[in-house]
């Protein structure tokens, strides 16, 4: 093998690492404006109407596993090519940290199989420091990122309900599919408690926005992407038509190791490694995006050392990979007796809840902890896979049915009977940036690539541990009030009142946060790095906080803003 | 029916062909074309490298036949053949079972361990391999470890059977057989307009009259919105 590295003759506009949700909308916006694009991506080419990738409509069968988790952390028929662990990329942990991280490589990024809960941050989740003392405040307020949110919403498509909600901002919505069953019930219950349900707001067209796509056809299954482009993926809805314009040079199974940067300390393009031959390239670029998720980009940028960047680049203020964190996330199960032997009818509807619970209590200031939460619901009759009917002994127990069918056809018969009555609640909160929890490079490890790898420092506070609490105090009113058992023990104190480990929730943010001073962030408010005008990050990294929204909307609306600031200064050749 | 067949059938079976195909296709340039599902080749969306892994665990044989039969006989106790649909052998459970043990290496020593255990059982009170005494000889075995007394709950008859209960229910209810016996509806191409009103009725629930107002309209679903008037 020859170590020479290779040199692409052509120089690019813009280079964008990356091509989940930040790298797609760059990598759209910028090709519709007439720029010559590099988008390299680490993962393979994927496209959910190819035969070959395909996994929609399958049955369990199909699968030798019946589907099972075993090669797949969230099933086999699941689109991510990737998980927790991907061989031969490790990443290593501090002391007693337990973070998680996700990772998908494939073109799209994680945006193939995310759960498409596309919510706008609201006026406060900006400036919550105004609020609650904590944390800090982003430079930005909602009236600032608006129209975008409003462009996106036009662009990629996103269902619900206009509420006139505090802090909940409505936005342009396709219409909202109706509730399926065991979401009327929750509702009910949830009511009484004073928890609200309404419609949820997922990017699934249930009409289309344009030409191109198909209207939703009710599968249950966006996790599986779809190969009608009915939901949202960066790979069918932005990467796609970004490369149909002619200006995009698409890179695939491209591992960008640095970036790399001239004498007066400005970037000039990136150096990368081709998966399939193994060998080192260079792309040059007047711009580079990194928008290979926050903590992909926080490592690029803390590995392109030099002479002038001895902490790595943009990093003169040492905050990159600081300021991590994740939502956080607590659950219970339930059971729903009045569903027991129910009626039969295709209940898969679209790929996700159709009611979800707003956090309720901004105006509270007696909890214990500052920061709410959402809940997302799941239940009803879905497609059965591996693990379907383990233990239905147990959940006749609950319903003091001692009939004790151990084998035979009794047995078959209760597996019947029980279908489509559990179902669960599931907590996603905001927790508070702390410059104490973050990711670093770990000098003693490399990954097969000989890239130094990432290591993670990771508490949760006590904050998150009483929003956990809280979470399960809810869960438990709810599923009284509606008639229905919460399974299993009540997690409690031992356990953080089943708080996830940070990362498990995959909203991973903050790692390049955005700021006006150069001293304490690392982009300004277009995710233009202080230290080199011409390097923007567009991924989550620029997140001075995650609200309780997932994250994924705003980090369109906040690539659209950038890439809107960045063609205005390519066009008045200021980068 | 193969799984070629069911595709088809996916397609040409009435209701779901229909919807399918209006609700994809907005124009020529849809990715989906009926063609696209009918002509469809082996495989269900595996890597590379997924694949190769599923050719070396196939490659491979974990039980003897001897054990193979064992869980048949096992299999088929538990879910055995009845008036509303087959059994489990003929659900392909035990091939599913030999598939999962190879695929969660986990599985492998509990499976082993517990069939041993079974034929201890049987060696000791009936002198003969479990495969080999008569179906009352059998039953006794299995009703011991299937009912156990309390105090035996935890002991390694029981706990074997619950863990081989669990792979072959689920074995059975991932299966076609399986789904058809259960009555499930779903995965198909369809448009998802609410609970039937006569379960909701059931129920005691409605929907909100302010709610359906907005709520997506089966008739225009394939319309691209219009903002023109709508008004945040
Ligand atoms: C199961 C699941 C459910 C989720 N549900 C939701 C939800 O409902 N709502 C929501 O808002 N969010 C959700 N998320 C989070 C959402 O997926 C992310 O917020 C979003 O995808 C982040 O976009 P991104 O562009 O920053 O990164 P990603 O989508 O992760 O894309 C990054 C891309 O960069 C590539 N890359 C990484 N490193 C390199 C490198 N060195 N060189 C070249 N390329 C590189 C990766 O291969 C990848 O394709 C979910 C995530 C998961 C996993
Ligand atoms: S639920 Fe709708 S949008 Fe999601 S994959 Fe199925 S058809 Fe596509």
């Amino acid at each position: 093998m020859s170590f020479q590295i290779k040199k692409q003759s052509t120089k690019y506009d813009v280079c964008i690492v990356g091509s989940g949700a930040g790298g797609g909308m760059a990598a759209k916006l910028l090709a519709d404006a007439g720029f010559k694009i590099a988008l390299l991506e680490a993962g393979p080419d994927f496209d959910p109407a190819n035969k070959e990738q395909r996994t929609q409509l399958r049955w369990p069968w199909e699968s030798p596993r019946r589907g099972a988790a075993t090669t797949r952390p969230f099933g086999d028929f699941d689109m991510a090519y990737g998980g927790w662990e991907l061989e031969g990329e490790p990443y290593t942990q501090n002391g007693n940290t337990e973070f998680a991280w996700f990772r998908s490589r494939m073109l799209g990024g994680r945006t193939n199989h995310w759960g498409r809960i596309s919510l706008r941050f609201g006026p406060l989740d900006f400036k919550r420091k105004d609020f609650d003392g904590k944390g800090d405040n982003w430079p930005i307020g909602y009236e600032d990122v608006k129209p975008y949110y409003d462009k996106v919403d036009k662009l990629i498509g996103v269902f619900g309900t206009k509420e006139n909600l505090p802090n909940e901002p409505d936005g342009f919505f396709l219409p909202p599919p109706k509730p399926r069953l065991h979401e009327l019930y929750i509702k009910k219950g949830a009511n009484q408690a004073g928890v609200p349900m309404i419609p949820s707001r997922l990017s699934i067209l249930t009409r289309p926005v344009n030409k191109e796509r198909g209207a939703c056809f009710f599968c249950n299954q966006c996790s599986r992407s779809c190969m009608a482009y009915a939901d949202f993926s960066s790979s069918s809805v932005l990467v796609k038509p970004a490369v149909k314009t002619g200006n995009v040079d698409l890179y695939v199974n491209a591992m960008v190791r640095e970036v790399l940067t001239n004498g007066e300390g400005e970037a000039t393009g990136v150096s990368y490694i081709d998966k399939d031959d193994l060998r080192d390239y260079e792309i040059k670029a007047k711009v580079v995006i990194l928008a290979a998720s926050a903590c992909s980009s926080a490592r690029i940028l803390l590995n392109s050392k030099s002479a002038q960047h001895p902490n790595g680049l943009a990093n003169s203020s040492g905050v990159v990979g600081k300021y991590l964190h994740d939502s956080t996330g607590s659950s219970r199960m339930g059971f729903i007796p009045q569903l027991v032997d129910r009626e039969r009818y295709n209940e898969d509807g679209v790929g996700g809840m159709h009611l979800y619970t707003p956090w309720w209590l901004n105006d509270s200031k007696d909890l214990g902890f500052t920061r709410g939460y959402h809940i997302e619901y799941w239940g009803g009759m879905s497609m059965p896979a591996y693990g379907f009917g383990f233990n239905t002994q147990a959940l006749k127990e609950i319903t003091g049915d001692t009939s004790r069918n151990a084998y035979g056809t009794g047995l078959k018969k209760d597996v019947k009977k029980f279908y489509g009555a559990t179902f669960g609640m599931a907590g996603r909160g905001e927790s508070i940036p702390r410059k104490e929890n973050y990711c670093e490079i770990d000098s003693n490890t490399v990954d097969k690539y000989g890239i130094p790898v990432l290591k993670f420092n990771y508490t949760w506070s006590d904050e998150e541990v009483k929003q956990a609490r809280h979470m399960q105090d809810t869960f438990e009113e709810v599923m009284h009030n509606m008639g229905a058992v919460p399974l299993g023990d009540k997690p409690g104190k031992e356990t953080n009142y089943g708080l996830e480990n940070p990362g498990k929730i995959i909203h991973e943010v903050g790692t390049t946060r955005m700021g006006k001073d150069s001293k304490n962030s690392v982009v300004n408010e277009f995710n233009q790095a202080h230290d080199v005008p011409n390097l923007f990050v567009m991924d989550g990294g620029p997140f001075v906080s995650q609200a309780d929204k997932n994250p994924t909307w705003t980090i369109l609306a906040l690539a659209w803003r950038a890439t809107d600031y960045l063609t205005e200064q390519l066009k008045k050749g200021n980068v | 029916m193969d799984r070629r067949e069911s595709l088809k059938a996916l397609v040409l079976g009435g209701v779901g062909s229909s919807l399918f195909l209006s609700s994809c296709v907005t124009d020529k340039k849809s990715p989906i074309v009926e063609g696209d599902i009918i002509e469809e080749k082996e495989g269900y969306g595996r890597t590379p490298a997924e694949e190769k892994r599923d050719e070396d665990l196939y490659s491979k044989t974990f039980f003897s036949k001897e054990e193979m039969a064992t869980i048949s006989i096992l299999a088929d106790i538990i879910i055995p053949e009845d008036e509303e649909s087959v059994s489990a052998t003929e659900a392909g459970v035990p091939e599913f079972i030999e598939f999962i043990v190879k695929d969660i290496p986990e599985h492998q020593i509990p499976m082993r361990g517990g069939l041993m255990w079974i034929n201890r059982e049987s060696n000791k009170h009936f002198e003969a391999a479990f495969n080999e005494i008569s179906k009352e000889n059998q039953m006794e075995i299995i009703d011991n470890m299937a009912y156990p007394r309390a105090f035996e709950e935890n002991s390694p008859g029981p706990v074997f059977f619950r863990n081989i209960r669990n792979l072959v229910v689920t074995g059975y209810f991932t299966s076609e057989p399986g789904f058809k016996y259960l009555d499930y509806r779903g995965n198909t191409p369809n448009v998802w307009d609410g609970v039937p009103a006569y379960v909701l009725e059931k129920h005691g629930m409605k929907y909100d009259e302010g709610f359906l107002k907005v709520a997506m309209d089966p008739a225009t679903r394939n319309e691209v919105m219009d903002w023109n008037n709508y008004e945040v």
